[in-house]
């Protein structure tokens, strides 16, 4: 028996401003097996990326882990000096960021950052990281690899960049790949191609994923499970499948009514009503009570907890349970 | 430049068109100071942005232009309101020349810009931070003379109801709005002056799935209250089927493809257009594998000969690399490719 790759549990990462301390992430609790994608589907400001970055130890301040832990391989990384995390990310953890620039230093070639990469976390010579350079580039399907290793960042077009990007989080042999947003700075055409190379990754090096994106279309095709973030919290966690075409949560429900698609006759998308709570005015009890048709008395006062609902999971006092569904 | 100015031949349009591009095109001049390319003998390098657009849009309808990251889309919509001068052709708005009647007299380009609209897509960066939001809707009401100051905060109430606002909302900032919210009030400015025609760049992109939403059905609200006419630019294929009447689709600068919207999705005729919408992420087409998408956009510096989509068709033969396909008209649907005209496709 082993455990899941990466168990988090009741993270809490808080702000100190002037108006107070603001609660962003708030008892968030999920794991991610071996080779699986898990996507971290959510609106802006629901805590998704700071739930990505407190995994990698990167919350900057005046933001701070003030609660929960984090476990890669039953270790737990939450707790470690700063030196040790370094170490952590890149060669167990690997990061892919939304921007490709923000990760790739202008003044080298690509094959500089690559060699220099591998050889901080492996134990190769510099040929030999070139070989392997080499090789991660063809892995992220790069054409003519080898020729491209003498190129700059800026010779490369959005979705090459953020190959190469990905060439560089798998450099030093991750077990987990947490990727913000990768795909939303690029085409639609580029885009198919990295949720396929992401795929492909996850399948034959059993690399496990937390793809972190507002775009339903991209969790859709790539995941395994998905969990929908609210206001600091996870409000349903499940199966790709059942997440989308049988939500639990009403917020869930909502948010996938409100997706454009390209079957139906609706000229008219769902909308749920009203806006996301500012993080120093959550509501009590759900978070999600004022905006939701199902509310009761009790939803404004206690907090309910994610508990299973057919195959999903969802943190919901009046879950959607079809008539039918078994 | 010069020919630009001149209106062009006077060719009514049919009654009910209240905007077209005939011919549109613009090209960006890239090149360097004139010292330091004589220094470095650098070639001349400009972008032909955008080229031979034609288009017409009828009163109350809504022409959608979709197409990736640099096809010229944005500079389109720029130049239908007079923010760009075009290389070529002209744009006319309600009946008169864009540019020729922006560069006369006063009061006519006054008028027009009471006529037309324009929404952008960053409502951070299109709204004033100094200015309070009553401010910010008055303003083109006020400088359009269109009402005396004392009836302003009354209008401009009326406008923030329309868009879903609160009155008490006129005395704050933009900064003490979300981004869907601002959006909003971008919106409300734009129909302040009642246009005829309104131009939408990427509304919706900035904006969270659920707050799109909102806006989306609010552009269409207001559209059919209104009989506003509208140009609709989107990356986004998908977000463009819940406005468009119909979809003109861009590729390096040129339209390849231009149909009613249920054709468009129906029966796409254009291979770019079939890999677009086969490239679309669907939701509920879960765990379909997309079709492949062959290659990256060409370089906009130097778009190949012939058909600029030939190096990533799968139809492309030796006649597409050489000869540019033109927008032909069958029944309707307007295409530019050898592979439908000749039937092989």
């Amino acid at each position: 028996m082993t455990g899941p790759l990466l168990e988090v549990r009741d993270l809490r990462v808080e702000f100190a401003t002037r108006r107070g301390t603001l609660r962003a992430l708030d008892g968030v609790t999920f794991d991610i097996a071996a080779g699986e994608i898990l996507g971290v589907v959510g609106e802006s400001g629901a805590g998704k990326s700071l739930t990505g970055a407190a995994i990698i130890g990167l919350v900057e301040p005046p933001g701070r882990v003030s609660g929960g832990q984090v476990l890669l391989e039953s270790q737990r990384i939450d707790d470690l000096p700063r030196e040790a995390m370094r170490l952590v990310r890149g060669r167990r953890i690997g990061a892919i960021f939304q921007d490709p620039l923000t990760s790739l230093n202008p003044l080298h070639t690509i094959g500089h950052q690559l060699v220099e990469t591998l050889r901080t976390h492996l134990p190769l010579s510099a040929a030999q990281a070139r070989e392997r350079a080499i090789e991660l580039l063809r892995q992220v399907g790069m054409p003519a690899p080898q020729a491209r290793l003498a190129q700059y960042p800026h010779e490369f077009s959005g979705g090459m960049r953020q190959r190469v990007v990905i060439a560089l989080a798998l450099a030093g042999e991750p077990r987990l790949i947490v990727a913000d947003e990768p795909t939303t700075a690029l085409d639609v055409a580029a885009q198919a191609q990295i949720i396929r190379l992401l795929r492909g990754l996850a399948q034959a090096h059993a690399v496990s994923v937390m793809l972190i994106t507002h775009d339903m279309g991209v969790i859709a095709e790539t995941c395994d499970r998905v969990a929908v973030m609210y206001a600091g919290r996870i409000v349903e966690n499940g199966p790709v499948d059942e997440v989308i075409r049988r939500p639990a949560h009403p917020y869930t429900a909502g948010l996938m009514a409100s997706v454009p698609t390209l079957h139906g006759d609706g000229r008219r998308l769902a909308q749920i009503a009203g806006a996301l709570p500012d993080l120093d005015a959550i509501p009590s009890g759900c978070a999600f009570h004022p905006r939701c048709p199902k509310a009761s008395p009790r939803c404004a006062e206690e907090r309910p907890e994610l508990a299973l609902v057919r195959r999903t999971r969802a943190a919901c006092w009046w879950p959607i349970v079809e008539p039918g569904a078994a | 430049m010069s020919d630009a100015r001149t209106p062009a031949p006077e060719r009514p349009a049919p009654a009910a068109t209240v905007a077209e591009a005939r011919g549109l095109a613009r090209t960006f001049d890239l090149r360097r100071p004139l010292a330091e390319r004589l220094l470095r003998r650098d070639a001349p390098r400009a972008i032909p942005a955008v080229q031979d657009v034609s288009f017409a849009i009828a009163r109350g309808r809504t022409l959608a232009l979709v197409g990736e990251s640099g096809c010229g889309k944005t500079t389109l919509a720029r130049l239908m309101v007079g923010l760009e001068t075009p290389t070529r052709g002209s744009a006319r708005v309600a009946g008169v020349d864009v540019h020729a009647t922006l560069a006369g007299p006063a009061d006519a380009a006054r008028a027009l810009r009471r006529r037309m609209q324009m929404i952008f897509q960053d409502p951070f960066a299109s709204l004033d931070p100094r200015w309070r939001i009553g401010d910010i809707v008055a303003e083109p009401l006020l400088e359009q003379g269109l009402i005396p100051p004392a009836q302003a905060h009354e209008r401009v109430t009326a406008l923030l109801a329309s868009v879903g606002l609160a009155g008490a909302d006129v005395r704050r900032f933009p900064h003490q709005f979300s981004g869907g919210q601002r959006q909003r009030i971008s919106i409300a400015r734009a129909i302040a002056t009642s246009p005829e025609f309104l131009v939408c760049d990427e509304p919706t992109s900035a904006l969270d799935v659920s707050v799109q939403a909102q806006v989306l059905n609010l552009l269409v609200d207001l559209q059919r209250e209104r009989a506003l006419t509208m140009l609709f630019i989107s990356h986004n294929l998908v977000v463009v089927r819940y406005v468009a009447d119909d979809v003109g689709v861009m590729y390096l600068g040129r339209l390849v493809e231009l149909a009613p919207r249920g054709e468009l999705f129906g029966a796409p005729r254009h291979p770019y257009t079939r890999m677009l919408l086969a490239a679309v992420p669907d939701v509920h087409g879960a765990r379909r594998e997309r079709a492949p998408v062959q290659g990256d956009a060409s370089d906009p510096l130097a778009p190949p000969p012939g058909c600029a989509f030939h190096p990533r068709c799968p139809h492309a033969n030796a006649r597409c690399r050489v000869e540019r396909p033109e927008l032909r008209d069958s029944g309707g649907v307007h295409v530019a490719c050898h592979a439908v005209e000749e039937g092989r496709l």
